[in-house]
């Protein structure tokens, strides 16, 4: 007769064998890498929660001291590669194999890690690709979170940054996985209850809070005429005419710039109302300006952002906040909406092709895909109209039957010509293709296939590429507004014209636009100072951002 | 039309302009009477560095420094402006010569007050000798200046600061105006943290930067007679009002001003953070200081003292 | 450092009466633009010096658009490049040749 319970009974046994260093569930931080020892078992598939905001860092180190021939050959399944002790854990042997989905700071090294066979990739996801393979067959035996407090009985209060704890924990916990989480304080009640106790074997408070980076906040004061103008294009080619009020923000100045200048700019084009007032994003701290001017009716977000604790307390009516007022961010569920709630996505790349497939990572770098190509795609599963779904659809379309006829999302990518250290936006062969073949990946590391592509706005103009009727027309409207990139300059100037004439592309002076009317004083806020200001004292910069 | 009205616009965009943000020619045009400034050794004369082309460095054609005459309230200044964004605003041997010559000019004349909008990170390294002799050559342009009866306005408020020689030139003004941006001191967050640790000072902490080396802190201690908010209207006024109420140099000055850093030295010397020294300041919650608007500082400043004239 | 010349015939005269403009500031990714009214009428000349190597190309498309655009005849520029892209470039030629038609001040 066969054991339908091994599962079960395998669980138990590493949840005994934790249990004689637990007072309860409370383990002490010292005894946190016997604890990994007692419960982890060689060859598991472990979670390490790293968000992209919060980190479990104190269980990351605590599992790098394991004696490796108690745990060994781990299968690490985690969103992010963040910290340094993320890689070691390869370096060191305590675990072999990876599926991730990003890793913006490690990139370089896990690219170095990837050649030199220290990792055996599994794949690099998206967020919610990886989420989804939890519940289908990357389901972790052990879970390592992190959250904010604990109470005696293992009740944990996620905090602003709950991000991706919720998912983390259910797969596991209803598929006989043992759940670790590392407070930074025991309380005696929890101020809301984020994770019920039964979900929670252990917990372990740690000795400083875990490690926090500002990642979604970009300072006014180096936002250039450059982003402001490509900025303007955006607003004035895309946003007023598809009218696009259900939207996310990619985290680069250029949309910053953008949030910056819907108090101004926009409001001087009567935009007010009618387009970016549902968010599905990260409290920039950029947009505050944009919320106190009354643009914005909600934002969900995947997480939160440094400082930004008590202003959102205080702005209950636009963010989703607890009973105890703080945040509650999700990124599954945000993640979600911004696939089929929004009608827009906007953000910057670092290389665009012929084709419009674009792609953050270079020969040197493999940042992942965190969120983006499910912000930035398509969701085919969408049935809803909206008029700015639908007004894209028909120019995709113009002859298809209306009712048959499929909608199509905004997928925007702004940004300048040329990039950091005078890096072309524009290229020939995407540097991903290249390091597919030296990795011999089975799929080059795309973040967003042309064919997802709607618009792309430089500081030269906005192509249009739902108007471009094949192949060639698309590849024209591309280096029509690719500048003076290798790919811009050898553009076919008449046909490049012939686009112009019917509106693919919109220059500048063709949206009404004078390039040196870009200034930075349009920006609603010109420092971080002025965010501060806006926000009435509330929002509380950390100090690398501060200049007084 | 009035000259009341002609300046109008003038005004709005002195009141609208970010000094942090302005160049130094944007500083020079909207601090001044409108269309009144004339530069001495301009761009057009090309009298650029001899030395960054050695390094294979790009030259500037004012070599980061605007120097000349113009108007301010209908009386005639010297002016000079440097441009921070160019190699830091950093003393070099043709940058530091062309503030050396204004002072020189204005000791001759005895009766124009120069107006200086220090933007410096020091000397420029590349320089270096050249630099430190400029600095020291402006110092004592500076102080022959005073003593032959000219005002002498530092006015800092920029992206490099006023830091290196620069801080030795601030020290020797008759007055300065900073704004909350403006940092003032010899050596920079880096080079102490470089040779002291980070344990005596984190230059990543830029709320400890601030607090030890801005303008805020330099009102409140004495180091800068006005604060100005970061307007080119601002400085305007303060530059204005500074050569109102400046007095006279020689050796009582001196000396007053040594007993007044002394005194400085005495009360404020145990003192670890500048927090500290504010309360000891009495200001009622000091570790808001930072946060506080300029209008309220402002207020808070002249409440606690007006720094005392006789000294500098 | 690397120096480039260009000379252009200009369709007419820029605008304005102003001798002599400056603008901008040499930094990285920033560059001066230094305009003088001392050729004739129809003609343009560009001087630069760039901290850029290897750019000319970039460069000769920059100004050959610029011209093309602005018609900036009796103008010289002399420009001092610190690395900036040719986006900034066309802003900073496009402000100077506004500031030479602006009235002198």
């Amino acid at each position: 007769m066969r054991n339908w319970q091994q599962g079960r009974q395998a669980r138990d046994a590493r949840i005994e064998a934790g249990a004689k260093l637990a007072k309860g569930k409370i383990v002490e931080a010292r005894d946190a890498t016997r604890l990994m020892e007692a419960v982890i078992r060689p060859g598991d598939r472990v979670c390490l929660e790293g968000d992209n905001q919060k980190q479990a860092d104190l269980l990351c180190r605590a599992l790098l001291a394991v004696d490796l021939a108690k745990v060994n050959g781990l299968h690490m399944v985690q969103s992010g590669i963040v910290l340094p002790e993320h890689l070691d854990l390869f370096d060191r042997g305590v675990a072999k194999r990876l599926d991730y989905a990003y890793s913006g700071p490690q990139s370089a090294r896990i690219a170095r890690m990837l050649f030199g066979g220290k990792i055996e990739l599994g794949a690099v996801h998206t967020y919610l690709e990886l989420f989804a393979r939890y519940f289908i067959d990357l389901t972790p035996q052990v879970a390592l979170i992190a959250a904010v407090s604990a109470d005696r009985d293992g009740n944990l209060y996620t905090g602003p940054n709950t991000e991706d704890t919720p998912t983390v924990v259910e797969a596991t916990a209803f598929k006989n996985g043992v759940v670790i989480a590392q407070v930074n304080e025991i309380v005696d009640k929890v101020p809301r209850v984020d994770i019920p106790a039964d979900r929670v074997q252990f917990v372990v408070e740690a000795d400083k809070p875990f490690f926090v980076e500002p990642l979604f906040t970009r300072d006014p004061g180096a936002i250039t005429e450059g982003q402001i103008l490509t900025a303007m294009l955006a607003i004035k080619a895309i946003y007023a005419p598809y009218g696009v009020q259900r939207l996310n923000h990619g985290i680069g100045f250029s949309t910053a710039a953008i949030e910056l200048l819907l108090p101004t700019c926009g409001e001087r084009l009567g935009l007010k109302g009618k387009v970016a007032s549902h968010f599905a994003l990260n409290p920039h701290p950029a947009l505050i300006p944009a919320i106190e001017s009354g643009w914005v009716e909600q934002i969900h977000c995947f997480g939160s952002e440094v400082g930004m604790d008590d202003y959102i307390r205080a702005r209950s009516d636009v963010f989703f906040t607890g009973p105890d007022g703080s945040l509650r961010s999700n990124r599954a569920f945000c993640q979600t909406a911004g696939l089929y709630a929004c009608d827009m996505f906007i953000g910057s790349t670092l290389q665009i092709d012929l084709r419009g497939n674009s792609s953050t990572v270079t020969t040197s770098r493999i940042a992942g895909f965190g969120g983006a190509p499910n912000m930035g795609a398509d969701a085919r599963g969408r049935r809803h109209p909206s008029t700015p779904w639908l007004q894209a659809g028909r120019e995709a379309d113009p002859d298809g039957s209306a009712l048959l006829r499929r909608g199509r999302k905004l997928v925007v990518q702004i940004g300048e010509t040329f990039g950091e250290k005078n890096a072309p936006l524009f290229v020939e062969k995407l540097d991903a293709l290249a390091l597919a073949e030296k990795l011999k990946l089975d799929l080059a590391p795309v973040m967003i296939y042309g064919d997802d592509v709607t618009h792309i706005v430089t500081e030269e103009g906005v192509a249009n590429l739902l108007l471009c009727r094949d192949a060639n027309e698309r590849e024209q409207a591309i280096r029509g507004v690719a500048g003076y990139t290798d790919v811009g300059r050898n553009r076919d100037k008449k046909m490049v014209q012939h686009l112009r004439e019917r509106g693919v592309i919109r220059r500048p002076e063709d949206l009404g636009i004078d390039p040196l009317d870009a200034d930075r004083s349009m920006l609603a806020a010109r420092s971080i100072k002025d965010l501060v200001r806006w926000s009435g004292g509330l929002y509380a910069p950390p100090s690398q951002f501060r200049n007084w | 039309m009035s000259v009341a009205d002609l300046e109008k616009p003038s005004v709005e965009r002195a009141r609208a302009t970010s000094f942090y943000e302005a160049s130094a020619r944007a500083r020079i045009r909207l601090l001044l009477d409108p269309g009144s400034f004339v530069e001495f050794i301009g761009p057009e004369q090309r009298e650029v560095s001899p030395h960054l082309k050695l390094f294979d460095l790009p030259e500037q054609f004012d070599d980061g420094i605007i120097v000349g005459h113009g108007q301010l309230a209908g009386s005639p200044v010297f002016i000079a402006a440097q441009e921070g964004r160019f190699m830091g605003g950093a003393f070099g041997e043709v940058h530091g010569a062309k503030l050396t010559g204004l002072l020189r000019a204005a000791k001759e004349m005895k009766s124009i007050p120069v107006l200086i909008l220090l933007d410096t990170g020091g000397v420029r390294l590349q320089e270096a000798n050249a630099g430190e002799l400029a600095i020291a050559e402006i110092m004592r342009a500076v102080i022959e200046a005073r003593t032959a009866g000219v005002k002498v306005i530092g006015l800092i408020g920029g992206r490099s600061g006023c830091y290196g020689g620069g801080g030795l030139i601030a020290g020797c003004c008759s007055a300065l105006a900073v704004s909350e941006q403006g940092r003032i001191a010899v050596s920079g967050p880096e080079v102490i943290e470089t040779n002291r640790g980070v344990e005596e000072f984190d230059s990543r902490d830029r709320a400890l930067v601030w607090r030890t080396m801005g303008g805020k802190h330099r009102r409140l201690i004495g180091g800068a007679e006005l604060f100005a908010d970061d307007t080119v209207q601002a400085f305007r006024e303060a530059a204005l009002e500074l050569l109102e109420t400046t007095s006279g140099f020689g050796i009582d000055t001196l000396n007053a001003e040594q007993s007044r850093l002394e005194d400085r030295l005495q009360r404020f010397g145990a003192c670890r953070d500048a927090v500290e020294i504010w309360a000891a300041e009495g200001v009622p919650d000091a570790a808001s200081v930072p946060a506080l608007p300029a209008d309220q500082f402002i207020e808070l400043a002249d409440k606690l003292r007006r720094i005392a004239r006789d000294a500098r | 450092m690397e120096d480039l010349s260009f000379h252009h015939q200009a369709r007419s005269r820029a605008g304005g009466t102003r001798q002599m403009a400056i603008i901008g500031v040499v930094a990285s990714g920033n560059l001066e633009v230094l305009a003088e009214r001392v050729l004739p009428e129809t003609e343009c000349r560009l001087e630069i010096k760039t901290a850029a190597e290897g750019f000319g190309e970039v460069w000769d498309a920059v100004v050959a658009d610029f011209v093309e655009r602005y018609s900036p005849g009796g103008l010289k520029f002399s420009i001092n490049d610190g690395g900036a892209r040719p986006d900034t470039v066309s802003l900073r030629l496009a402000q100077a040749v506004r500031l030479m038609a602006e009235d002198e001040q």
